[in-house]
Parts: structure tokens; C-alpha cells; sequence
């Protein structure tokens, strides 16, 4: 029982609650079903504060531990395996603090079928904080995997005109990629005689010609998540046709499971094979920034546009971590809470407006900083956050990744180039192009459009859930360094064991 | 001996209980009125229940009888409970189908019981003669249960169809049978595997006739080439029956080829290991593939039930080497679990929404379900992601364990196929969930109460049974093949 109110087990399983209370509730009573998700959400909310209370950001390993066996036979076991340390924390807050801000952003916007949104969301929040917690191979593919059930049906039943399309779509390339790492995933448990994380990690044995097939099928999973160009066909569907708070916990949580599998599983488990191919994932990362970064200059939709500067956004974050040092892999996992913040912030502000007027085409509009000031105003922060203005967050995450990707810290340099860091830098010039043509078409300048004259301001629920967003993107832009305090020494601990392998492992 | 008799009588126990039964059904069912056929139903039920009550508690030891013709043990038990569960499945599903269709005859459960028997004895064989023995009288039963819908022309066809592919690869078995007598002078399991060892046998005859005998039961469990019958045959029988068919023939044809393979040939695994290797995945590819095509989705289940077919297969491709025997026995049966659930599941909403006259078994017809009927949607939708291998279901744990089996026996090529055809299937049985969630439609839907008990309970035995599937594997890894 005690390990039924342990923290993680609670922060995890808590949204459960919420799923039985809505599940018994008559269709009708959407209201109810509105207020218990939220309630549920803020309680998990809640108990996400309470476990950073219990964190210790000077310990480097794995805290508040739940392991239980879970499945045993003879040849191998498979244990409830929940932990929590420095690599994660920081996702884990951002997974529950953007949920109970997604679902009060539906609170109009989702008018069909209320109580099964509330359930299908509160089952996404239990399974992306499963990934972050898993400490068992199996156990995480399960929450893995488990994840796209409810955000299939979040696109398919609740999204746009295409939502069909771009569901399978979804669930069909994560799938692909998912039942390669499955693959490797039985492969390292037989060969290795476990499951655990923190077993494979301290045994290290895979061989090294090994790590590279393994590291190749764990990251066809991930870069498809992330999405890396040239896997990324299916992000600007799915985020088109998402419901606005689909596309926020899409953009701003589910992306990172891509991210973070890089970080926790890639990079800890193959540190050889990730040394080796670093080179390869940083180019790929820095294509993708550029491509991404073009291809949203081109969108006239403002949520395609949104979705595409995801790809290039989620680029920085892989050139931060295959940067293999504690600058790069720091800046990239600040920058995937930068993103989930800006790019989440966005995808609502981009709700808001098509609440209102039922088209996201930037040339229907014009002039809205006139109609509708304090939305004008919230836009460009957001906006100028996700193109890294310095003082606001991205452009700390963008700054440390850079720098890790210059090279500085590395004992030799063997990524450290100019070229990475030099044409990322590219990207974030580009950044600032579509960004601010996108402010300029639709704020800018005289109201073009009759329509438009009238649009209300945001009322002070939209107020809520933006200020929580902006404060945060303020809070790291000035002060990044209780950030950086908690992630600290996990990422050095792990830079260290990466450089140590690489001087060893590779013949 | 008096106790060698005795063992022999307590080892078939089930088997004389479920006869008695079904033949005494048989006569009770003459003056039961023909419009209270559903006391003969419930009869039927009683007798499967009293079945496995005396199986479950004759408990795990190990009974050899008839000298050795019949082995009861932990694998028998384990199948038996799973067959017995899918016949008490197949009259739930029945009870109220087959009066709203009017295909209520009295004999549909003895024969179904009978049916039942024959999988329970083809379990338990340990000779080809009660091999072949077992095949028929599970067989014929069916036979008669396809074409239960006359004067239904599909049901009809079905029967014909089955009967005879069924009876050509009934001649495969014995044409194969003779051919292992010739190489070996036996029929007996333990006799083939003491002259295999003592070298006093005829290899290539040998061979010929395990691989006939594979090609016979390869018909009955449908994998490809062999699988030809399987979509007409489910589509035209009534939908109890496909579904009961589907699990239960399934589940005997793999256990006597469990049996025999691990048992008798592990010295022939270099021949038929590769045999099984090709049929496995073209079974996986082809039946995935071609189901995508399909827009009925009785033909749907019957092309998904070749793939998964193909699945269990694979579990026996690594049957020769001795240390991953144990864990291919003990993964085709947990996968048989996991396919029976997950298929009761899938066939009772199928059997909810069917209408007389083959009504209503298009996918189109489950349009709107989701709304208009959330239960039932959400069995489906449970159904169709175990199909699928998305945990948290019975269908994933039971790949997890055929493919790391299978990799265990170092054939992770045929993994690979596993996992890439198993996200073809993604592909349709996503498209089931579509039309259910994300279509308009007015789905006219029967409730009926012991339809809907055997849907709610699959859906909840398929995901309650993975998250607590410590038990059931230990279950099934108990039930090794040995001869003593």
C-alpha cells in the first residue's frame, strides 16, 4: 500500500481517478466532466510541486524509486520500475502543468462529446508521464505505445475536416517506427537478462558493433516522434487537424517523448554507438532546422506554420543533446521545456483566433493588435520567445545549444564544429523572418477585413491560461538557473559516462 | 493391469464425462419442446462447466494412458481449460443469435460439445492414429455446424467448402501417418522418438510424412498455402459458429502440432524449421495484406485470423532447439489465449450488430456505434488494438513473448516480419475503429443479455488478464511437452 501513495505512483496514476469519476457520468452533465478533469489535472498538478519539493537536484541518479515485480517467469522479469532524476523532472512538470491548461482552454471549444475528451486526455497525461517515470524497458514501451491511443482518438473524433487522414497517419508512422525499438528492446533483454535501466546502464556491455543496430532501431522510434526531417510528414497533418488542445499537448509534451528517449535511452544506453553517430544526428538535426524553418516561412495557414517551426525547433533540441556535452545537452533539455512553452502558447493563441473567426488563413486577417490589444500583446511575447529573443526563454536554449554545438567543453572536440553551430545560427535568423511575418500579417497595419472589426478581446479564462505560460517564458529568459540547478549534475553525470565510452569504446 | 487401466481412465476422465454428456444431451433434446431450445443450451453450458470442474481437479500430474496413446498433462489441462471456455463462448454467442436469425435446432450444442471433445482429445494425443482420430471428430461436428444456416445458400457453400478441403487434408494426415508408419513402424510418439534415437528408421519418409501431416493440420489452423477455405467458410457459417471455429480449431490444430513437433521431430528441425520459417511469414504477410482489402468484417476476422495463425507459428519455428522449446510451447499458448479472448471479443460485437440474411456484417454497419452504443464500441475497440499488438492488452503481451521467443531462437529476421506485418494490421483494424468513432450511423444493435456478458467479459479478461499476466504465463510455462 505504501507504494500506492508514493508520490510518482500518484503523479502518474492520479488522472485515473478523474477517468473512473467521468466514465460513470451521464453524457449530458458536460459541465461536470469539465470540472473534474480540470480538478484532476491541477491535483496532479499539485503533486508534480510536491515531488519537486522531494527532489534532491545535487543527487545525479535516479530518486524516489517505486520498483515492484511486476511480471515474473522463469527466463526474464519485468518490474513496475518508477523513478525519477534530473533528466526528467523538468519534462514531468511541463507534462502537468500543460495539461490542466489544455483542457481549460477546450472549456468552449469542445462542445461534442465532452465526456469522452476528458477521458481520452486525462489517459494521454497518465501514459506521457509513464514514459518520463519508466525505469523498465518494458514498462516504458507499454506507456509509450499506450500514448497513442488516446491521441489517435483526440484527432480522429475531435479534429478538422481531414482528421481521419491524419489519425491513421499518426498512429501508423509512430507505430512503424515503435515496433523497431520493440524489437531491440526484447533483443537487450534477453541478451542482457534485464529490463531495468539502471542494471543495462551500470552493466554497459553491449558490445559496441552491437550498440550501433540498437541505437539505429531505438532511434527510428524516437525521430520519428521528434519529429527529425526527413521523418516528419506526419507532424503538420496531425497538428493541422488536432483539436487546439490536442495540438498543445502534441507539440508540447509528445514531441519531447522523442527527445527525452534520445537523452535517456540512446545516449545511456549506446554511448559508443551515439558518439559515433553524432556527427550523422546533428546534421540531420541541423537540416531539419533549416528545412523547417523554410518550409513555415512558405504557410499561409498560421498552424502549419506553427507545426513546421516545430520540426524546427525540435532540430535544436537533437543538435543540443548529439552535441554530447553538458552546454548542448543542458541547453536541449531546456529548450524542450522552451518549446512545450512557446510552441504550446502558440498552438492557443492560434485556437483562440479560429474560435473566433473559423479560419487560420493569415491573409484573413490584419490589423488585430487595433481590435483586440491584450491578445495582440500576448501574441508577440510568445512570438518573440519562440524566435529566441535574448531575455526570454528560447533564446537561453538556443544560446547553450549553440554553444555546445560550437564545441566548447568537449575534450576533443570531435563534434564541435563551426559548421553545426554556424548554420543553426542560420535558423535562428530564419526564425525571425517567419515569425514576424506572421505578427506583421496579422496584426499589423490597418484592419483589412470587416469581419474582424468587431472580434472581442480574450476574456479573462483565455487571460488564465496564456499568464502562466508567459510567466514562465520571462521566468527562464531572466533567471534560467534554477533550471539549469536541477538538470546539472544528471547531465554531467551522463556527458562524463558518453566521453568515457567514447575513449574506450570505439576500436 | 487393473492400474495401468485405471490411470488410463482417470487420464480421459474429462473426456468420458463430456461424451456421456453430449450424447445424453443428444436424447434429452428430443422432448425438450422447440420453443425452449434454450434448456438445452443451458445444458450444454452445465456440461462444459462440469467438464472443467473434473479437469481443473485432476490437477497437474502427469497421467500417460492406453500405454502411452494418450497423455494428460500440464499442456492438456492448460489447452482443454482454454477450449472448454471457448465452447461455454460459443453457446453464449449462440443462445440468442441463432433464434433472432432462426437457426435455433437443438442439436447445435451437443454437436458443439461433441466438437469440443474432439479438440480436447487431439490435446491430449500422443499417437498419429488418435491424432487422426481427433481431427474427425472435431471435424465432422463442425462441418455440420457451418451449414446449420440452410437453407442459407452461404451457409451451405461454407459447409460444402469445408468439408471438403477438410476431408482432403484429413487424407493428407493419414497419407502422412502411413508414411511416418513406414519410416518408423509406429504410430506411437514415444516409438517414432526411440527409433529416431536407436537410428532404426527411414529419414526421408520420415520427413515426407511429418510434412504431410503439417500440411493437413496447417488446413485445419489455416496458414498459407493452406488458408484458402478460411474467408468463405467464416463468412457463410453463422457467426457463432466462425467465431467458435475460429478459436477452437485453432487452438487443437496447434497443440497436436505442438505436441508432435517438440516431442517427436527435434531431429528433423533442420529440415522443417525452414519449412516453418516461410509458411509463418508468408501466413503473416499474406493474411495481413489481403485483409485490407476487405469490406465485410466477418471476412475481415477470417483473414485476421489467418495472420494471427501465422503468429502462432512462428512460435514453433525454433522448436528444435532445446533450451527455447519449453518457451515456444509456453508462448503459442499464451498467444492461443490471448487470439481467443481477443476473437470472442471481436465476434460478439460482430454477432450484436448481424442481422438475419447476413445483414449487417459490412464495416459500414458499425458506423456510429461509438455513439450510439459506447459499450460495445469499446469492446470492439479493445478487440481490434489486442489484434493490433497496443498495450495495455492480452494481444500485445502475447506477441512480446512469441517475438522474443522467436528471437531468443535467433530468428530475428522472422521477428522483424512479425512487427512490420503487424503494423499492415494496424492499418485495418484502425479502419474498423474509424468507422465506429468517426462515422455517422445508426447501427441497429441487439441487446442481448449473454452476448453482451461474453463481449464485456473478453474485452475485460483481454486487458485486466495482460496487466496481471504473471499467473497465466507461469500457467503456460508450466505446461511443458516431456513423455514422462
Amino acid at each position: 500500500m505504501a507504494y500506492l501513495f508514493h508520490p510518482l505512483t500518484l503523479v502518474t496514476f492520479l488522472p485515473l481517478l478523474g477517468v473512473l469519476i467521468i466514465l460513470f457520468l451521464p453524457p449530458e452533465r458536460k459541465n461536470i466532466a469539465r470540472w473534474v478533469a480540470l480538478i484532476t489535472s491541477l491535483a496532479t498538478f499539485g503533486i508534480s510541486i510536491a515531488v519537486l519539493a522531494q527532489f534532491n537536484p545535487q543527487d545525479p541518479d535516479l530518486q524516489l524509486v517505486v520498483n515492484l515485480p511486476w511480471i515474473q517467469v522463469s527466463t526474464w522479469s519485468i518490474a513496475f520500475h518508477l523513478g525519477i532524476d534530473g533528466l526528467s523532472i523538468l519534462l514531468v512538470l511541463l507534462t502537468t502543468l500543460l495539461t490542466p491548461i489544455s483542457i481549460l482552454s477546450t472549456w468552449t471549444a469542445i462542445e461534442e462529446r465532452v465526456k469522452e475528451f476528458m477521458i481520452f486526455f486525462l489517459l494521454l497525461e497518465i501514459g506521457m508521464i509513464g514514459v518520463f517515470l519508466a525505469q523498465d524497458l518494458f514498462l516504458f514501451y507499454i506507456f509509450w505505445e499506450f500514448t497513442l491511443i488516446p491521441m489517435y482518438f483526440l484527432i480522429g473524433m475531435w479534429g478538422g475536416s481531414n482528421r481521419i487522414y491524419a489519425a491513421v497517419k499518426f498512429f501508423l508512422y509512430t507505430m512503424a517506427g515503435s515496433v523497431l525499438m520493440l524489437l531491440a528492446i526484447i533483443w537487450l533483454g534477453l541478451n542482457q537478462g534485464t529490463f531495468s535501466m539502471p542494471e543495462l546502464i551500470a552493466k554497459d556491455s553491449v558490445p559496441a558493433e552491437l550498440q550501433t543496430w540498437l541505437f539505429l532501431a531505438f532511434a527510428a522510434a524516437f525521430a520519428i516522434k521528434v519529429p527529425m526531417w526527413p521523418l516528419h510528414s506526419w507532424l503538420p497533418d496531425a497538428h493541422v487537424e488536432a483539436p487546439t488542445a490536442g495540438s498543445v499537448i502534441l507539440a508540447g509534451v509528445l514531441l519531447k517523448l522523442g527527445t527525452y528517449g534520445f537523452l535517456r535511452f540512446n545516449l545511456q544506453l549506446f554511448p559508443a554507438a551515439a558518439w559515433q553517430l553524432a556527427p550523422w544526428m546533428a546534421g540531420l538535426a541541423v537540416v531539419g532546422i533549416l528545412y523547417g524553418a523554410m518550409v513555415s516561412y512558405a504557410q499561409k495557414d498560421v498552424k502549419k506554420l506553427v507545426a513546421y517551426s516545430s520540426v524546427s525547433h525540435l532540430g535544436f533540441v537533437m543538435l543540443g543533446l548529439f552535441a554530447l556535452n553538458s552546454q548542448g545537452v543542458q541547453g536541449g533539455i531546456l529548450q524542450m521545456v522552451n518549446h512545450g512553452l512557446s510552441t504550446g502558447a502558440l498552438f492557443l493563441i492560434v485556437g483562440m483566433i479560429y474560435e473566433r473567426r473559423h479560419t487560420r488563413d493569415m491573409d484573413a486577417f490584419g490589423g488585430l493588435w487595433k481590435v483586440m490589444p491584450v491578445y495582440g500583446v500576448l501574441t508577440l511575447i510568445v512570438a518573440l520567445s519562440s524566435m529566441g529573443l535574448p531575455g526570454l526563454n528560447g533564446f537561453v536554449g538556443e544560446f547553450a545549444i549553440l554553444l555546445g554545438a560550437w564545441g566548447a567543453g568537449s575534450p576533443d572536440g570531435s563534434l564541435g564544429s563551426v559548421w553545426f553551430a554556424g548554420l543553426a545560427a542560420i535558423g535562428v535568423i530564419l526564425a525571425a523572418v517567419y515569425i514576424l511575418l506572421m505578427f506583421q500579417k496579422m496584426f499589423l497595419g490597418p484592419v483589412t477585413k470587416d469581419e474582424n472589426r468587431n472580434l472581442a478581446d480574450l476574456n479573462w479564462r483565455e487571460i488564465g491560461i496564456l499568464v502562466p505560460l508567459v510567466i514562465l517564458i520571462f521566468w527562464i529568459g531572466l533567471y534560467p538557473k534554477p533550471f539549469f540547478t536541477l538538470m546539472g549534475p544528471a547531465v554531467d553525470q551522463l556527458v562524463a559516462a558518453i566521453q568515457s565510452a567514447a575513449v574506450t569504446g570505439i576500436p | 493391469m487393473p492400474d495401468d487401466l485405471f490411470m488410463s481412465m482417470l487420464a480421459i476422465l474429462p473426456l468420458i464425462v463430456l461424451a456421456a454428456w453430449a450424447c445424453v444431451l443428444l436424447l434429452i433434446d428430443l422432448i425438450i419442446p422447440a420453443d425452449r431450445k434454450g434448456w438445452t443450451a443451458a445444458l450444454a453450458a452445465i456440461g462444459l462447466l462440469v467438464t472443467l470442474g473434473v479437469l481443473l481437479a485432476g490437477g497437474w500430474k502427469h497421467y500417460p494412458g492406453f500405454g502411452g496413446m494418450i497423455i494428460a498433462d500440464g499442456f492438456s489441462v492448460f489447452v482443454c481449460s482454454l477450449l472448454l471456455l471457448s465452447g461455454l463462448a460459443g453457446i453464449a454467442l449462440a443462445y440468442d443469435y441463432l433464434k433472432r436469425t432462426e437457426l435455433e435446432h437443438g442439436e447445435y450444442y451437443p454437436l458443439l460439445l461433441f466438437a469440443v471433445l474432439g479438440m480436447m482429445l487431439m490435446s491430449m494425443a500422443a499417437d498419429l492414429m488418435v491424432v487422426f482420430l481427433a481431427l474427425e471428430l472435431l471435424s465432422i461436428p463442425l462441418y455440420i455446424l457451418a451449414g446449420i444456416g440452410v437453407p442459407r445458400l452461404s451457409s451451405e457453400e461454407a459447409s460444402l467448402k469445408y468439408f471438403l478441403l477438410g476431408a482432403f487434408s484429413s487424407g493428407f494426415v493419414v497419407y502422412g501417418i502411413a508414411l511416418v508408419y513406414g519410416a518408423a513402424g509406429t504410430t506411437g510418439f514415444q516409438a517414432i522418438a526411440d527409433a529416431i534415437t536407436a537410428n532404426t528408421y527411414d529419414a526421408s519418409l520420415l520427413l515426407i510424412g511429418a510434412a504431410l501431416i503439417l500440411v493437413g493440420l496447417g488446413f485445419k489452423v489455416a496458414v498459407v498455402p493452406f488458408h484458402m477455405w478460411t474467408p468463405d467458410v467464416y463468412h457463410g457459417a453463422p457467426s457463432s459458429v466462425s467465431a467458435f471455429m475460429a478459436v477452437g480449431a485453432k487452438a487443437a490444430g496447434f497443440a497436436a502440432l505442438l505436441r508432435f513437433f517438440v516431442l517427436v521431430l527435434p531431429s528433423l528441425s533442420a529440415d522443417l524449421t525452414p519449412v516453418l520459417w516461410a509458411i509463418s511469414a508468408l501466413t503473416m504477410i499474406l493474411g495481413n495484406v489481403v485483409a485490407i482489402a476487405q469490406s465485410n468484417i466477418k471476412r475481415l476476422l477470417a483473414y485476421s485470423s489467418i495472420a494471427h495463425a501465422g503468429y502462432i507459428l512462428m512460435a514453433l519455428v525454433p522448436y528444435g532447439q532445446g533450451d527455447v522449446a519449453a518457451q515456444s510451447v509456453a508462448s503459442a499458448l499464451f498467444y492461443l489465449v490471448a487470439y481467443a479472448f481477443t476473437s470472442f471479443a471481436a465476434w460478439a460485437v460482430v454477432i450484436a450488430v448481424e442481422r438475419s440474411g447476413e445483414q449487417g456484417t459490412n464495416l459500414e454497419d458499425l458506423a456510429g456505434l461509438g455513439h450510439s452504443h459506447p459499450g460495445l464500441a469499446a469492446v470492439m475497440a479493445v478487440a481490434m488494438l489486442s489484434f493490433t499488438g497496443v498495450p495495455p492488452t492480452l494481444g500485445f503481451f502475447g506477441k512480446f513473448y512469441l517475438f522474443s521467443t522467436v528471437i531468443d531462437g535467433g530468428f530475428i529476421g522472422l521477428a522483424l516480419i512479425g512487427v512490420l506485418t503487424s503494423l499492415v494490421s494496424a492499418f485495418y483494424y484502425l479502419r474498423v475503429i474509424v468507422i465506429m468513432y468517426m462515422r455517422e450511423g445508426e447501427p441497429v444493435v441487439r441487446r442481448e443479455f449473454w452476448l453482451y456478458l461474453t463481449a464485456s467479459a473478453a474485452a475485460v479478461g483481454t486487458v485486466l488478464l495482460s496487466i496481471f499476466s504473471t499467473p497465466l504465463l507461469n500457467w503456460a510455462s508450466q505446461a511443458v511437452l516431456l513423455f514422462s
